[in-house]
């Protein structure tokens, strides 16, 4: 939490000094969604999120030099500078990817589930998503068929009670979000986005609960962002005194009190953490700042991953290409 | 020889794909019990199960969504989609989704997928009556093909199973009961991005597909009969990427081109086709390219009225005398 929490602001303030450019959308505040949530899956278990992205990348591992250099555009960076903050994403990590059409990964996390419980992994997918995705009609395609075919999916709701800048109020008729996965038979908790405990021990009941092939399970975290919603938000839409309010939820401080009273750790080893987190993102930066910007004549690869070139003879048959797995083997879907 | 249909190639094509590979699987509306809106999966879910013919719920989008993530993990769905009509509610996941994965995650993976979909007329009314190809071809990232014989059909289907990018496929409702010969190899590929001769001719170039095909070789036949005229037909097979080397080195030859759509003549794919061939051929042609296209009219339902508008083989006929 500690590390995201330095990450973006660093992020923040190389966005002013115009290192990043686009769109930058910070996740300070609800560190504590990522951090508990991941902590309660497997490495192994897939994981799509919203396009406030940042934070997962940097609980699942990811390296924070990699998901810097890839917010300035550099040729080292996660998604090799063609991404951008909103689409991060580290495949060997089964981290795949920020998603920034709003509620558009919902289907695709399923369909991945789909594919685990096809080929008899035990794999879970995580889907992390706001409550404003729940009003797109692509929610509830995915929560459909999620419950429909009895997937291993875990739907994460980051309710931080905001779609951008319409408030709950305005765009949802509940203000519950879990009251959405009643219409689909998906059992569903809701727990404190601010506190770490109670998302890990929430998630990792849900983690179980799709494990063990019951079907999906939605989560949802009452949370909030304490920075607009992107760094050209002038935030007319909350108080101050609201955002006061949360920001004395900061999951960062009540974590940290935590330990010290059940004498985990001490202040000073807090403070400690913090000083080698701020040297690491330090680092983080300068590595982003000298790193290569990408090729300009590689502006056009990847936009296949089996160019077809008509003016180019034929390719003779790729046996890597044509390998399937024959029927004889058929999983336990 | 042996005929077979549009139809039937199709469906063998999906069948023998999923007898060789385990992981493709198909979805779709209506596609189990009832056997497809035009019948093309009829028997396969007898054959293979649920678990890989699998009925999905009235939702495009979450269709196509579905299909990129079970490719993401590991699978090769073939995806349905009744019609292209109802494709508009997918647009999002083939456009944002499946196009652009490859690219804007820096090719950490692709998404090897299928869409089928169908083309096509017959009193359907304006909003089960259009043609949209030129749309998808528009789109970097997708392959779009659309076969006109019962033979490429299958060796298209076949390749675009097998292929690692995302394909969109799209049959013609007025082609299913066609007949055609197979190749003598009935696991013959068809090749993503080859044009095919579909007959030779010395005095101008027709370029076409899916349907239009039909309508262009008719023509021709009619052109020869009354004009002395020998057109050669090709067959673009598949829409991206276009086999321009093909049509380049027909024009070398003929110095005259018609191009041959469905989709409207505003913004659709003969507009663009005509595009690219005038910058690639310009120095060849000795009249400006001719167009058969769609008038931009929703199409109606009353027969006369559809008719009326339908791009046919007398446009074809016409298109061809006004560049002679």
């Amino acid at each position: 939490m500690v590390l995201i929490r330095h990450f973006e602001e660093h992020a923040a303030e190389a966005y002013a000094q115009a290192k990043i450019g686009g769109f930058l959308h910070l996740y300070i505040g609800e560190e504590a969604v990522a951090v508990g949530a991941l902590a309660a899956a497997r490495p192994t278990d897939d994981l799509l999120t919203h396009y406030r992205d940042h934070g997962y990348a940097l609980a699942r591992g990811c390296d924070p030099a990699a998901c810097m250099a890839e917010l300035f555009g550099k040729a080292t960076g996660l998604s090799r500078g063609r991404g951008g903050s909103m689409h991060l994403a580290d495949r060997s990590r089964h981290f795949w990817g920020g998603y920034a059409i709003v509620g558009s990964h919902i289907p695709i996390g399923t369909g991945m589930a789909y594919a685990a419980k096809y080929q008899a992994r035990d794999d879970v997918v995580l889907e992390f998503f706001g409550d404003g995705a729940t009003g797109n009609g692509i929610f509830h395609e995915g929560l459909n068929m999620a419950a429909l075919w009895k997937v291993p999916v875990v739907f994460i709701c980051e309710n931080n009670l905001y779609g951008m800048g319409a408030t709950l109020a305005e765009e949802s008729p509940v203000k519950d979000m879990v009251i959405r996965a009643e219409g689909y038979t998906m059992p569903a908790r809701q727990c404190d986005g601010m506190d770490v405990i109670s998302v890990y021990e929430t998630v990792a009941d849900a983690v179980a609960h799709a494990r063990a092939g019951n079907g999906p399970f939605f989560v949802e975290c009452l949370t909030y962002r304490f920075r607009g919603h992107s760094m050209a938000d002038p935030e007319l839409y909350r108080d101050k005194e609201e955002v006061r309010r949360w920001r004395a939820l900061d999951p960062i401080a009540r974590f940290g009190a935590l330990l010290v009273d059940e004498r985990i750790c001490t202040e000073q080893e807090l403070t400690l953490v913090n000083e080698q987190v701020e040297q690491e993102m330090l680092q983080a930066v300068a590595a982003a700042d000298l790193a290569p910007v990408p090729d300009p004549a590689t502006a056009g690869d990847l936009v296949y991953a089996n160019p077809i070139d008509p003016a180019q003879p034929s390719p003779p048959p790729d046996p890597a290409e044509a390998a399937a797995r024959p029927p004889a083997a058929v999983g336990g879907a | 020889m042996e005929e077979t249909s549009y139809r039937e190639a199709v469906r063998s094509a999906l069948r023998e794909e999923m007898l060789r590979d385990q992981d493709v699987i198909l979805l779709g509306e209506s596609i189990t019990g009832y056997g497809g809106s035009y019948a093309v999966t009829r028997g396969l879910v007898q054959e293979f199960g649920p678990h890989r013919v699998m009925e999905t719920p009235i939702a495009e989008a979450g269709i196509v969504g579905f299909a990129v993530g079970a490719a993401m993990g590991g699978l090769k769905p073939v995806a349905e989609l009744m019609t292209v009509n109802f494709a508009l509610l997918a647009l999002d996941q083939i456009v944002n989704s499946a196009a652009k994965f490859h690219y804007m995650f820096g090719g950490q993976w692709s998404v090897p997928m299928v869409v089928r979909t169908v083309s096509g007329f017959g009193q359907l009314g304006a909003t089960h009556s259009q043609t949209f190809e030129g749309w998808f071809a528009s789109v970097p990232g997708l392959k779009v093909v659309m076969p006109s014989t019962p033979a490429d059909a299958k060796g298209l289907l076949l390749s675009a199973i097998r292929d690692p990018d995302p394909v969109i496929y799209i049959e013609h409702s007025l082609l299913y009961s066609t007949k055609g010969p197979m190749p003598d190899d009935p696991a013959a590929l068809v090749p993503i991005g080859r044009a095919r001769l579909a007959r030779t001719g010395t005095d101008v170039t027709v370029v076409a597909y899916s349907r239009m095909l039909l309508q262009a070789l008719q023509a021709a036949e009619t052109l020869e009969r009354e004009d002395g005229c020998q057109c050669e037909v090709i067959d673009l097979r598949t829409l991206r990427p276009v086999d321009y080397p093909a049509v380049a080195q027909s024009v070398r030859r003929t110095h005259r081109v018609v191009v041959c759509g469905e989709d409207w003549r505003t913004g659709g794919f003969g507009a663009a086709l005509l595009a690219e061939i005038q910058d690639r051929c310009f120095d060849d042609l000795d009249a400006p390219i001719a167009r058969v296209a769609m008038a931009d009219v929703p199409l109606p339902y009353a027969r006369n009225l559809e008719q009326a508008l339908m791009p046919s083989h007398e446009q074809v006929v016409q298109a061809v005398r006004s560049v002679l």
